[in-house]
């Protein structure tokens, strides 16, 4: 399975990582090549194999509804870039 | 040309439960910015997510009350984009295998039709965080307060095909996650908002025609001023042979008009995949049935008792059991009163005035159900009249005790003693001579007329504590001499 | 070399012959000593360690120590502890403090064990040699040209060069156990679920898991009591009874069933290495146990159906560090989008960049059934495999890696060859079994560890055979004169 620039492209904005033309070129033969491996898995048949996510195949458990956190608000904004009046600050938003 | 409008709706109703979906952090609105978040709601390296039991039982109760299949296995899913008021850079929510199924429910609208309108599904899913675009210096300011509050997020089949059809659905949507106690409904504030699907189509075409989303519509009333202007807009461009283009767009109610949202992602690809912080919710036959046992008569089903056991009209039965603490509280009256008519009369009524008045809920009535009800038995047993009674009504609800007690204290009874009430009448006669002599010549009609300025004059000599019904009798016989 | 026997230093720091501070202070000095040369370690807490050292020994003498009162003993960067900086030994994280404790890290203080500092690994745990930090390599101790292993470097260079009694680690993959057979200590990657990852920063949440590296199989046991056990505040910890790991170890091996796959002994092992392991096998032998060959025929597809899941789950994983509440955030961003492509791009190495396009690119619109999903089935089938062979044998015995320690550097360049040499362990992590690393003898002078693969939650009996393995042989004993390669 072999990826063009473009595909590289669109996958770094998914991602939204930035990428110089350089980088794009590296990540595309690298890329290409975890694809290639990966392609391996085409192998074998699993027709009617369920696909398996958790390993022991547990249920999820039910958390009863009360509040067990206290404000710690000062202690969470402390590793913050930038915080004003208790918000996160990030470059504006335009909706 | 005549085009059929396809409506589908898909609301978000915010769960009151007392901690979010996936941590202990509260949930409570208006606190201040950032003091109710946790690791999880915060995105955090490292924290985890674990399931609220409410808010499964809240789903599945709702799945109940629009006869759904209840989904006995459950799975979230990640939706994956990135915006600053989502933390973790995705929203688990639920995708292939929702809480919920299909269900339905039946509409009706003011002229009396009925509808029935598919529910696709219903599903779990978190809050996002709230962005503040008001100027932080050119900056957007995030209070991630919001993220992780469970949601229910209800799709409605693409059933609908009138703003007033629209509107019902919201509106029964409304009532019954209020009667279940599981949204308090407040679209102002943003516990319930609604996404309206709209597409046109020639009438008799099967296809649909390409629909556009009109994103947060907070009201009933923009709701269907909305879809209004959107039919409007998108018949004006078919007409001329243009093509509505799928996007995203947002009601603005000043301009009454919709427009393009910019920056929704073109086509966002949100890579769904089961949440593997979670694990899949199975539930047993057992507990489904344990918690429709526990489902609350409904809104559709109280009214029609209301009308067939209590009699009464269609509309007032309507009104009664819009909600269910106004239903709960004519009930206790009615059972306290012995009178299903004076009940609905005074609840709907000078109830409803105080509580306007006072912009207080049924809820934080200062008079409670039981005590009114005590009220309108004095009325039924003639001990006071309805003038009376309503100014006791005020006093009570200014807390000065119960109908009885205030009663007893201001001395209200009413005077129903037919000699008592002779004597005063036969004063009032010898007093007003001029008027009495009018009275004997006048037509019946007018006469009718002019009983109202001898009864005034009984009230007021017996400071409205006599009883009409025993005055009109006996005054009526010696005004006629 | 400092002593790092646990039950022994118990015994002494009870008996006052040695004290806390005397013990987490000697280490301290052995850290200053050869970290410069070695890079294991990313943060020393020496103030906070020795303060927590006077506490231990106050508490011996009141009589309210905990199990492991005193114990000096390093964490790998990527659990969350609580007021020092938690890096994952990347950028992105490189003034990150943590705001709270992991479980892991919390249930070890409980204990009373003294947090030296925290140890280097490959970025976000990703990679297989220690190469991929923000903070440098690490250099393997047994020879300075080659790599420890990785992801969990770090603790595997602290325990075999003498720098803390015991580590923490995690494995996703192979991270416990391939740097601990390239180094030569002991390893364990419990049962998927057995120990909470509460405050561990995730790589691929189906696969991680924590555990203990040591000197031993008993000072993993000693680690385990510890560690080990349900977390309600993580949904997949597993609501199964913990046991005191201690007990068991002395049990003989009389009648145990030893499987080996034939696929573990195929085309690309190193034949030093596959004699290490026959020879380990047959000490098993005389021991008692039976050996039966057994096949894993799925082990192959490990490698793609891993190399799908793992990046895709920590593709989302790691969409968290945007850049807008923690981390690092790009210098003047000039919109919200540059914000975040370029404080991503800035924070994260080229090896966790590519991972999350793969995982992104396998999660996306029209691959999504046929790499993840397709990864999954492949993943049943895997586990399917492990279940009939567990049902034939006790347990499994293979090699750890297909190699010794490689060079530096030479596998950098092919992007897919370290990936090649994790064919024996992943297929452990997706599955979900528990196995261990224990030192089986040398190739070309560079340690061979000996993989012992179990049924779910044996966690004790895999400690009780690699612990009557120690108490036979040496070879878990030998110790690094770290001159070579200098």
């Amino acid at each position: 399975m072999s990826l063009d620039k473009q595909d590289v492209q669109k996958i770094a904005h998914l991602a939204r990582l930035a990428l110089t033309e350089e980088d794009a070129s590296q990540y595309q033969s690298s890329l290409s090549s975890v694809l290639e491996l990966v392609e391996q898995m085409q192998s074998v048949d699993t027709e009617g194999v369920e696909p398996l996510s958790n390993p022991l195949e547990m249920t999820q458990r039910l958390r009863a509804d009360e509040v067990t956190e206290i404000n710690r608000r000062d202690a969470f904004l402390a590793n913050a870039p930038s915080t004003e009046a208790g918000l996160f600050l990030v470059p504006k938003v335009i909706d | 040309m005549n085009w059929e409008i396809v409506i589908g709706l898909e609301i978000h109703a915010q769960l009151s439960t007392q901690s979010k979906l996936f941590s202990g952090a509260p949930v409570l609105f208006g606190a201040e910015a950032n003091t109710q978040t946790t690791l999880v709601d915060l995105g955090m390296p490292g924290a985890l997510p674990v399931f609220n039991k409410e808010a499964l039982r809240m789903a599945v109760m709702f799945g109940h009350a629009v006869n759904a299949e209840i989904g006995m296995t459950s799975v979230f899913a990640r939706k994956n984009y990135f915006y600053p008021d989502l933390p973790k850079g995705y929203q688990t929510s639920q995708m292939d295998d929702p809480i919920v199924g299909i269900g339905h429910l039946d509409v009706t609208l003011d002229d009396g039709t009925t509808s029935r309108i598919g529910i696709t599904r219903a599903h779990l899913e978190e809050d996002a965080g709230k962005s503040l675009h008001e100027d932080f210096h050119g900056m957007t300011g995030i209070d991630l307060n919001r993220s992780s509050t469970p949601l229910l997020e209800i799709v409605s089949e693409p059933d609908i095909r009138s703003a007033k059809e629209a509107v019902a659905y919201v509106k029964m949507i409304h009532s019954i996650v209020t009667y279940l106690g599981i949204c308090d409904g407040n679209m102002a504030e943003g516990s319930m908002r609604c996404d309206v699907n709209i597409s046109l189509r020639p009438k008799g075409q099967k296809e649909y025609g390409t629909r556009t989303e009109i994103k947060n519509v907070n009201s009933f009333r923009f709701i269907e001023k909305a879809i209004y202007t959107e039919v409007e807009r998108q018949a004006d461009i078919l007409e001329d042979g243009g093509r509505i283009t799928q996007e995203t767009r947002l009601y603005d109610p000043e301009k009454d008009e919709t427009r393009s949202m910019r920056s929704k992602e073109d086509a966002n690809d949100y890579r769904y995949f089961p949440c593997p912080d979670l694990l899949p919710v199975v539930l047993t036959q057992e507990y489904v049935d344990q918690i429709k046992a526990t489902l609350p008569e409904l809104p559709t089903s109280k009214a029609a008792r209301f009308m067939s056991e209590y009699k009464l009209s269609k509309y007032d039965a309507g009104v009664l059991s819009s909600t269910r603490p106004m239903a709960d509280y004519f009930e206790v009256v009615n059972k306290a009163a012995g009178d299903t008519k004076l009940s609905a009369n005074w609840v709907m009524g000078e109830l409803s005035k105080l509580l306007n008045q006072n912009q207080a809920d049924i809820k934080d009535s200062p008079v409670d159900a039981h005590n009114l009800g005590l009220l309108l038995a004095r009325i039924k047993d003639n001990t006071i009249n309805g003038k009376t009674a309503k100014d006791i009504l005020l006093n009570m609800w200014n807390g000065e005790g119960s109908a009885d007690e205030i009663i007893d204290k201001k001395g209200l009874k009413q005077v129903t003693d037919t000699g008592a009430i002779e004597t005063m009448i036969k004063e009032i006669i010898d007093a007003n001579p001029t008027q009495v002599d009018q009275f004997r010549a006048s037509e019946a009609d007018k006469q009718k007329k002019m009983m109202g300025f001898f009864m005034g004059k009984i009230m007021k000599a017996s400071q409205g504590k006599a009883n009409p019904g025993v005055v009109t009798p006996i005054l009526m016989t010696l005004l006629k001499g | 070399m400092l002593e790092q026997n646990i039950s022994s230093l118990i015994k002494k720091l009870r008996k006052k012959e040695i004290t806390s501070v005397e013990l987490t202070q000697s280490y301290l000095t052995k850290i200053q000593e050869l970290n410069p040369s070695l890079n294991s370690f990313i943060t020393v807490c020496s103030e906070s360690a020795l303060a927590a050292a006077k506490q231990a020994d106050a508490a011996i003498d009141a009589g309210t120590a905990g199990p492991l009162a005193g114990i000096p003993i390093a964490h790998k960067d990527l659990f969350c502890t609580q007021g020092t900086l938690t890096t994952c030994a990347s950028k992105m994280l490189s003034n990150f403090i943590a705001p709270y404790e992991s479980t892991v890290t919390a249930r070890l203080e409980q204990a009373g064990a003294i947090m030296l500092g925290k140890t280097n690994m490959d970025e976000f745990a990703m990679g297989s040699s220690n190469e991929n930090s923000h903070y440098g390599l690490v250099k393997n101790p047994w020879n300075l040209n080659q790599v420890p292993g990785g992801s969990s470097g770090g603790s595997a260079v602290a325990v075999a060069a003498g720098m803390a009694v015991a580590t923490t680690g995690t494995d996703t993959g192979g991270s416990i156990r391939q740097p601990a057979s390239f180094c030569g200590i002991t390893g364990l990657k419990p049962t998927y679920g057995r120990v909470s990852r509460f405050g561990m920063i995730a790589y691929a949440s189906s696969l991680d898991q924590a555990g203990p590296m040591a000197r031993s199989a008993e000072d993993c046991a000693h680690l385990m009591n510890a560690i080990a056990g349900f977390d309600p505040q993580d949904s997949t910890s597993a609501e199964v009874d913990t046991e005191d790991y201690l007990a068991d170890l002395n049990k003989p091996l009389d009648g145990l069933t030893i499987g080996l796959p034939k696929e573990y002994f195929g085309e690309g092992l190193d034949s030093g290495v596959a004699d290490a392991i026959m020879q380990a096998v047959k000490e098993f032998e005389s021991l008692g146990a039976t050996i039966k060959d057994i096949s894993l025929p799925n082990l192959k597809l490990s490698i793609p159906a891993y190399y799908v899941i793992a990046p895709s789950e920590a593709s989302s994983n790691l969409s968290r560090f945007d850049g807008v509440r923690y981390g690092h955030r790009c210098e003047d961003p000039k919109d919200l989008l540059d914000m975040y492509t370029r404080s991503r791009a800035e924070g994260f190495s080229k090896e966790v960049q590519k991972r999350i396009m793969v995982g992104t690119y396998a999660l996306s619109e029209g691959y999504y059934d046929a790499y993840y999903l397709k990864a999954q089935r492949i993943r049943r089938l895997i586990k399917q495999d492990f279940v009939k062979a567990l049902n034939e044998v006790d347990v499994i015995m293979g090699p750890v890696a297909p190699t010794t320690a490689f060079s530096i550097g030479s596998k950098t360049d092919d992007p897919v060859a370290m990936y090649l040499e994790d064919i024996y362990t992943l297929s452990v992590n997706l599955a979900g079994i528990p196995a261990m690393s224990v030192p089986a003898g040398f190739s070309n002078g560079m340690p061979v560890g000996l993989q012992i693969m179990g049924n779910y939650f044996a966690e004790s009996k895999l400690l009780n055979i690699a612990h009557q393995f120690q108490q036979n042989t040496d070879w878990h004993l030998q110790t690094p004169s770290m001159e070579k390669g200098a």
